[in-house]
C-alpha cells in the first residue's frame, strides 16, 4: 500500500526531469533534421525549398569536409595518444611516496579547471609567440630557430594547447584507479621475485585497462566538439589547416548562415559522436549491473 | 639496507613529481608572473622570470577598460542559476530512481547519459534560431537555460551515486517509525546527503563557468560571461600580454581554488562511476 503511494511519488518526481530532457534532445534535434532537407540561407529568407538530400550530398562531396575530419581525427587520435602515453607514467609517478604529494597533485591538475579560451590565449601569446615566447626564446638558447607555431605547424600548435588542458583527467583518472588496485597483490609479486617491470606488465597494466578505455570514450566525446581553442587562435586557418568539424559546422551557419548546409553537417556530427556513445554507454551499463 | 633504498627512493620519485608538476602548472605559473609586469617587460627578451619591476597597474587597468566585473557577475549569475535550477530538477529525479528503482531505472539513466553524449554543435543552427526568435540571444536567461540542460545528466548521475551509497536500512526503520516521505527526506535524507549535494554543485559550477561553446555563440556583450570576455582578447588588443594575463588570471582564479576542492568529485562525475 504505501510501496504503492511511494512509487507514484517517484514517477512524479522523475517525470520533469525526464521530459525536460526529452524536449532537449527531441525538439532541435527533429528541427535539425528538418532544415537539413531545406535550402535555407539566412541571408535570403523566406525562400526556403525542399531539396531532399542535396545538403548532405553537398556536405559529404564538400573539400572542406574531408579536410575538417581529417583535422578532427588527427586532433583526437593526438591528444589521445599524448595524455595517455603520459598521463600513465604521471599516475604511476604519483602513486608513489612523494614528499608534498598533496601540492604536486594540485599543480598536475590544475589545467584542468582553466577556461579553454584562456589556456588558448596564454599559450598562442605567451608560449608561442614566434618572436617573444618562451619557447622562442628556449629554441634560440640551443641555438635552434624558433618555430612560428601558428603559421607553420596551426593542428600541432592546438593539438599541444588541447593536450595539456586534457593530461590532468587522464592522469586523475589512472591515479584513482592506481589507488584501488590491491597493495598485497603487488607485494606477493614482489616476494615471488617479480621484478618491477613485470610486476607493471603483468598486474598493473592490466587493472588499468578500463579506465583507460573510459579515458579514451569520454575524452573522445569531448574532443570531438572543441571549439573554442579553435576559435580564439586560429578561426580554423590558415585556410582549413585547423577546422574541425564542429568549426566548420559553426562557420557554415553562423558565418556563412548556410542553415541547411550546416544543419546536414550537424547531424553527420551527431552520428560520429553516437559511434562513440554508443561503446561508452555500454562500458558504463555493465558497471550499473554490479 | 632496506631502508636506505626506501628513502632513495622517495627522493628520487619526489625529484621526478615535482619537476614535472612544476612544467606541468607552468604556463599558469608564468601568466601569473606576466600579470604583474609592464607590457614592455611582457615583451622583453630575454624574459625575465622574476626580477622585474612588479606592478598592480594591468588589473586596474582591465577593470577601467573593459569592465571586468560585469563579466565577472554574469559568469557568477549563469554558472549558479544553471547549477541551482538543474539540482532543483536533478535532486528528486535522483532520489526517486535511487530509492525507488524500477525495472526502467537503468534504462532512463542510460538514456540520460546518452543525451550528453550529443554534440552541442548538431544543435547549434535551431537553438540559434530560437533563441533569436524568442529574444533570448545574448541574455542571461538564455545562457542559464541551456547550460543548465547541458550539465542536467551529469548532475543526475553524480546525485544518483551518492543517492545510492546511503544505507536503505536506515530509511526502513524511519518507516518503521511511522516517519512520512516528507519527514523521511528532511531529517533522515537530507543530512547524510549533503556532502554529495554539495560536491555535485561545486563540479556543476566549475563545468558552467568554463563553459565556451554555447556562451561563445549565443553571447556578445551584455550577457557575456569571463569565457567570451576573455575571448575578445584574441583581437589585436591581444598583443597586450600583460593586460591579457591580468584579466586571465582573475578569470580563473576562483575556479582554481574551488577545483582544489572537488578533485575526487571530478573523477565520479566525469566518469559516471565507471572509474572508483
Amino acid at each position: 500500500m504505501a510501496t504503492q503511494q511511494t512509487q507514484l511519488l517517484a514517477r512524479s518526481l522523475l517525470t520533469p526531469a525526464v521530459a525536460l530532457l526529452f524536449i532537449w534532445m527531441i525538439v532541435p534535434l527533429a528541427m535539425t533534421i528538418y532544415f537539413s532537407t531545406l535550402h535555407y540561407n539566412l541571408l535570403d529568407a523566406g525562400s526556403e525549398t525542399f531539396v531532399g538530400l542535396e545538403n548532405f550530398r553537398y556536405f559529404l562531396t564538400d573539400p572542406a569536409f574531408l579536410a575538417s575530419l581529417k583535422n578532427t581525427l588527427v586532433l583526437v587520435g593526438s591528444v589521445l595518444a599524448i595524455t595517455i602515453l603520459l598521463g600513465v607514467p604521471v599516475a604511476l609517478l604519483l602513486d608513489q611516496p612523494v614528499v608534498g604529494l598533496n601540492i604536486v597533485r594540485l599543480m598536475v591538475i590544475a589545467p584542468f579547471f582553466v577556461m579553454p579560451t584562456v589556456s588558448a590565449l596564454i599559450w598562442k601569446n605567451l608560449l608561442m609567440h614566434p618572436v617573444s615566447g618562451l619557447f622562442a626564446w628556449l629554441s634560440r638558447l640551443v641555438g635552434a630557430e624558433p618555430i612560428d607555431w601558428f603559421n607553420d605547424a596551426p593542428l600541432v600548435a592546438i593539438i599541444l594547447i588541447v593536450s595539456w588542458q586534457w593530461l590532468p583527467f587522464a592522469t586523475l583518472i589512472l591515479l584513482t584507479a592506481l589507488q584501488s588496485l590491491d597493495e598485497e597483490q603487488k607485494e606477493a609479486a614482489e616476494m615471488d621475485g617479480a621484478r618491477a617491470l613485470s610486476t607493471f606488465i603483468y598486474i598493473t597494466l592490466p587493472h588499468l585497462a578500463r579506465p583507460i578505455t573510459v579515458v579514451i570514450l569520454i575524452e573522445t566525446i569531448f574532443l570531438l566538439t572543441v571549439f573554442a581553442e579553435i576559435f580564439v587562435t586560429t578561426g580554423g586557418g590558415p585556410g582549413l589547416q585547423t577546422t574541425n568539424i564542429a568549426f566548420l559546422i559553426y562557420s557554415q551557419a553562423l558565418v556563412q548562415f548556410d542553415v541547411g548546409n550546416a544543419s546536414a553537417g550537424g547531424l553527420v556530427a551527431v552520428v560520429i559522436a553516437n559511434i562513440v556513445a554508443f561503446f561508452l554507454v555500454r562500458i558504463v551499463g555493465r558497471n550499473l549491473e554490479g | 639496507m632496506a631502508r636506505m633504498v626506501t628513502n632513495r627512493r622517495v627522493v628520487v620519485s619526489t625529484t621526478a613529481a615535482w619537476c614535472f608538476g612544476f612544467l606541468i602548472f607552468f604556463p599558469i605559473l608564468w601568466m601569473i608572473l606576466t600579470s604583474f609586469k609592464t607590457e614592455l617587460d611582457a615583451f622583453a627578451t630575454p624574459p625575465s622570470f622574476l626580477f622585474f619591476h612588479w606592478t598592480t597597474e594591468n588589473y586596474a587597468t582591465v577593470q577601467e577598460r573593459s569592465d571586468y566585473f560585469h563579466h565577472a557577475i554574469n559568469s557568477i549569475i549563469i554558472a549558479g542559476g544553471s547549477t541551482l535550477i538543474a539540482m532543483l530538477i536533478a535532486v528528486p529525479a535522483a532520489w526517486s530512481m535511487a530509492f525507488a528503482p524500477t525495472k526502467r531505472t537503468k534504462d532512463i539513466l542510460l538514456w540520460m547519459l546518452s543525451t550528453k553524449m550529443m554534440p552541442p554543435v548538431g544543435v547549434l543552427v535551431p537553438i540559434y534560431l530560437i533563441y533569436r526568435d524568442f529574444g533570448l540571444l545574448d541574455s542571461r536567461a538564455g545562457l542559464v537555460f541551456i547550460l543548465c540542460l547541458g550539465n542536467l545528466p551529469i548532475v543526475i548521475w553524480m546525485l544518483f551515486t551518492y543517492f545510492k551509497e546511503i544505507p536503505k536500512d536506515i530509511l526502513e526503520a524511519a518507516r518503521m517509525d511511522g516517519a512520512t516521505v516528507g519527514r523521511e527526506l528532511i531529517y533522515v535524507l537530507a543530512p547524510m546527503a549533503v556532502p554529495g549535494l554539495a560536491s555535485t554543485m561545486l563540479l556543476n559550477f566549475i563545468l558552467a563557468w568554463n563553459e565556451a561553446f554555447w556562451t561563445l555563440n549565443l553571447s556578445t556583450l551584455q550577457a557575456a560571461p569571463l569565457t567570451v570576455f576573455i575571448a575578445s582578447y584574441s583581437s589585436p588588443e591581444g598583443l597586450f600580454w600583460a593586460k591579457l594575463s591580468a584579466a586571465s588570471t582573475l578569470a580563473i582564479a576562483p575556479i582554481l581554488v574551488l577545483g582544489w576542492f572537488s578533485q575526487r568529485q571530478l573523477v565520479r562525475g566525469l566518469t559516471f562511476g565507471a572509474v572508483k
